[in-house]
């Protein structure tokens, strides 16, 4: 086999004078003309940039604190550049927290979503593919999970495992990525099993099968990558799910555990000073909401591109 | 459609068991037990402690009062030797560990005072927040969806597809901030702090939050479907007999795009309840959201399981209206 596909590749090649464009290229051509997908994008890369050069970026460290600039204004009120968005109630530097709060936000926007990727495939899969009692008890399962806002389980796993060792890992992200991930496989998992099902009936699959592939090659050479671009539309959405998950559950004080800084942790901090320090719960807010609706643009271009037929 | 309804009203069963189960055992796996310190902060003597785990059934296994809490486990022998059953099929969501001598049910449903009406209760500002939140989604969502779609690629069409984006990635407790800043802190056209939920004004930006995502949601929905509709042979026919534009637009389009916003009532639904945490919490709102966000924050976890089992219910009878209301605007929807 490993043999035999250069050769196929030349006979392709020489019966075309270009070489096809793959679904994938065709895509990108057409998610490069959706401008609104470009701006997300490129949003979405500057945020990335900053959070990982946090120490380099960030003009003070996370959790310095300033005793004698305790709610310190921001530039405009003070004209003073040392600290442009001033300082939160003990004295920490809001701009440098903005800064390293950028990684919790892009962190729990990703981990979970892979996480909940890799359940919800594996059981659509299998469910898909296995049809009969598994696919029932599982889809039985799912039904139950969605019935019930994810964010509401998430919620209590996250109240009751906060004060175990499990809560304490990693400032609390360990216990928020499962708690986000746990509750929010049953989507992607429905999705998968649907598209199992039908490209099960293929005419492709049936060849593969006739030509004598076995069950698992034809699951991953055939079934899998054709499911690719639903799920990849649905886990673009599933990110700036996540990022309001942890918004959300850090806001009510659940989630990112002080002091680290996450950017709903600070909107929490932000609320008590809000008539007379409005910058420190704005900007934390105004983060928040550029980077889902950079998501959110970036979601609707990868739908309109890999899926054209949902285009109005 | 009777077996239909009364299969879907045997699955909400299971969904609500599944639920207080998980809920329940979780609350069990926290560390501690409620008694190890009394709400002053002290710990309590060993033998109080003994007594109040006796008193709320703790020192029966797990199964036991798993079985008491749902009331299919008799929680005591009243006076005449019958079992008397005290749980969340008899309404009663269990005891406070935090609020002394109180039931959730009482200080989720019971008025502030006695000679207060029953909307003043935690559930009843709850469920006028929803109300108003649901008001403001549908008054706001349909028109702006309509309107984008009968201009089709204007710049009424741009500009509302964009602002309706930007509404519906933009959680409901982020965009509040933003509004609370201008209307009370530079426009000061709305209170600061609400001194009393018995006046207009506090209620306006927390039914606009709740209620601005989902209107969001349906305006995009409302216009894709719209565009679907508009293009169908029926609608020209209807113009072609020569209708009102109007007519054609609110009885032939309309009705027929409002079937896939039914669809996603359910959900749209849920997540205005599940809003309500985050809203209710950064308006100091006297609701159940912000009281269970309360008892997140006091390990309170009887309320937290109660109140739970309440927002699953809740949820569970919301999707079956939606699967209803669908049932009567799509007459080619049967159900067996």
């Amino acid at each position: 086999m490993t043999a035999a596909a250069p050769v196929m590749r030349v006979v392709a090649m020489g019966a075309r004078t270009s070489p096809p464009r793959s679904l994938w290229t065709d895509a990108w051509l057409r998610l490069r003309r959706n401008r609104m997908a470009v701006v997300g994008i490129g949003t979405v890369i500057v945020v990335a940039v900053i959070a990982v050069l946090a120490p380099l970026v960030a003009p003070y460290s996370m959790n310095d604190q300033y005793h004698e600039k305790v709610y310190y204004g921001p530039v405009w009120d003070t004209g003073d550049w040392a600290f442009i968005l001033g300082t939160d109630a003990v004295g920490r530097d809001e701009l440098s927290r903005l800064i390293w709060g950028a990684r919790i936000s892009l962190i729990v926007g990703f981990v979970p979503v892979m996480i909940r990727l890799i359940l919800g495939g594996l059981i659509g899969i299998t469910s898909g593919y296995l049809g009969g009692r598994v696919d029932n008890i599982l889809m039985r399962i799912a039904d139950v999970f969605y019935a019930i806002p994810d964010i509401l389980f998430a919620i209590i796993m996250s109240a009751a495992f906060r004060d175990t060792w499990f809560g304490q890992q990693m400032g609390g992200l360990l216990l928020l990525f499962s708690s986000l991930a746990l509750f929010g496989w049953e989507g992607l998992a429905r999705l998968v099993r649907g598209q199992v099902l039908s490209l099960k009936e293929k005419e492709f699959v049936e060849a593969a099968r006739a030509l004598g592939a076995t069950p698992t090659r034809i699951m991953w050479r055939h079934i899998v990558p054709n499911t690719l671009a639903p799920v990849i539309v649905s886990l673009a959405f599933g990110i700036p799910s996540a990022i309001i998950g942890e918004a959300g559950l850090s806001f009510i004080g659940l989630g990112v555990r002080p002091p680290t800084a996450s950017w709903g942790n600070m909107l929490q901090d932000g609320l008590s000073s809000i008539y007379s320090q409005p910058t420190l719960i704005a900007a934390p807010a105004a983060c928040i909401a550029v980077i889902l609706l950079a998501f959110t643009f970036l979601g609707d271009g990868l739908r309109d591109a890999l899926d054209p037929r949902m285009k109005q | 459609m009777l077996g239909y309804l009364i299969r879907r009203l045997l699955w909400i069963i299971p969904v609500l068991v599944t639920i207080t189960l998980v809920t329940f055992v979780m609350m069990k796996a926290t560390p501690g037990g409620p008694f190890d310190v009394s709400s002053s902060g002290r710990e309590l003597p060993k033998d109080v402690q003994e007594m109040l785990m006796r008193r709320y059934h703790l020192d029966e296994p797990d199964w036991k009062q798993f079985l008491i809490y749902v009331g299919a486990w008799p929680a005591e022998t009243g006076k005449d030797g019958s079992p008397v059953f005290r749980g969340v099929l008899q309404g009663d969501l269990g005891p406070s560990y935090q609020y002394k001598g109180r039931g959730v049910t009482d200080i989720i449903f019971a008025p502030p005072a006695k000679d207060r009406p029953w909307w003043e209760s935690r559930f009843g500002r709850t469920a006028t927040l929803g109300v108003l939140g649901f008001i403001v989604g549908i008054v706001i969502g349909m028109p702006l969806g309509i309107l984008a779609a009968v201009r089709h690629n204007t710049w009424l069409d741009y500009v509302s597809l964009f602002l309706s984006t930007v509404f519906v990635s933009t959680p409901g407790f982020v965009l509040a901030v933003f509004l609370m800043i201008v209307f009370s802190l530079w426009l000061k056209w709305l209170p600061v702090a609400a001194r009393s939920w018995n006046v207009w004004q506090p209620w306006v930006l927390p039914s606009f939050c709740l209620g601005v995502g989902l209107s969001a949601f349906i305006a995009r929905l409302v216009r894709a479907t719209m565009l679907e509709v508009l293009r169908q042979d029926y609608i020209r026919t209807a113009r072609a007999k020569g209708l009102a534009s109007q007519v054609v637009l609110l009885r032939h389009a309309l009705r027929n795009s409002m079937i896939p916003v039914a669809t996603v009532l359910g959900p749209a639904l849920a997540g205005l309840i599940t809003g309500s945490f985050f809203i209710e919490t950064m308006f100091s709102f006297p609701g159940m959201g912000r009281m269970f966000v309360q008892a997140v924050g006091q390990r309170d976890y009887s309320v937290i399981l109660g109140t739970t089992v309440l927002y699953a219910g809740l949820i569970a009878l919301a999707n079956l209206t939606v699967d209803l209301v669908y049932a009567w605007l799509d007459p080619r929807i049967t159900y067996k």
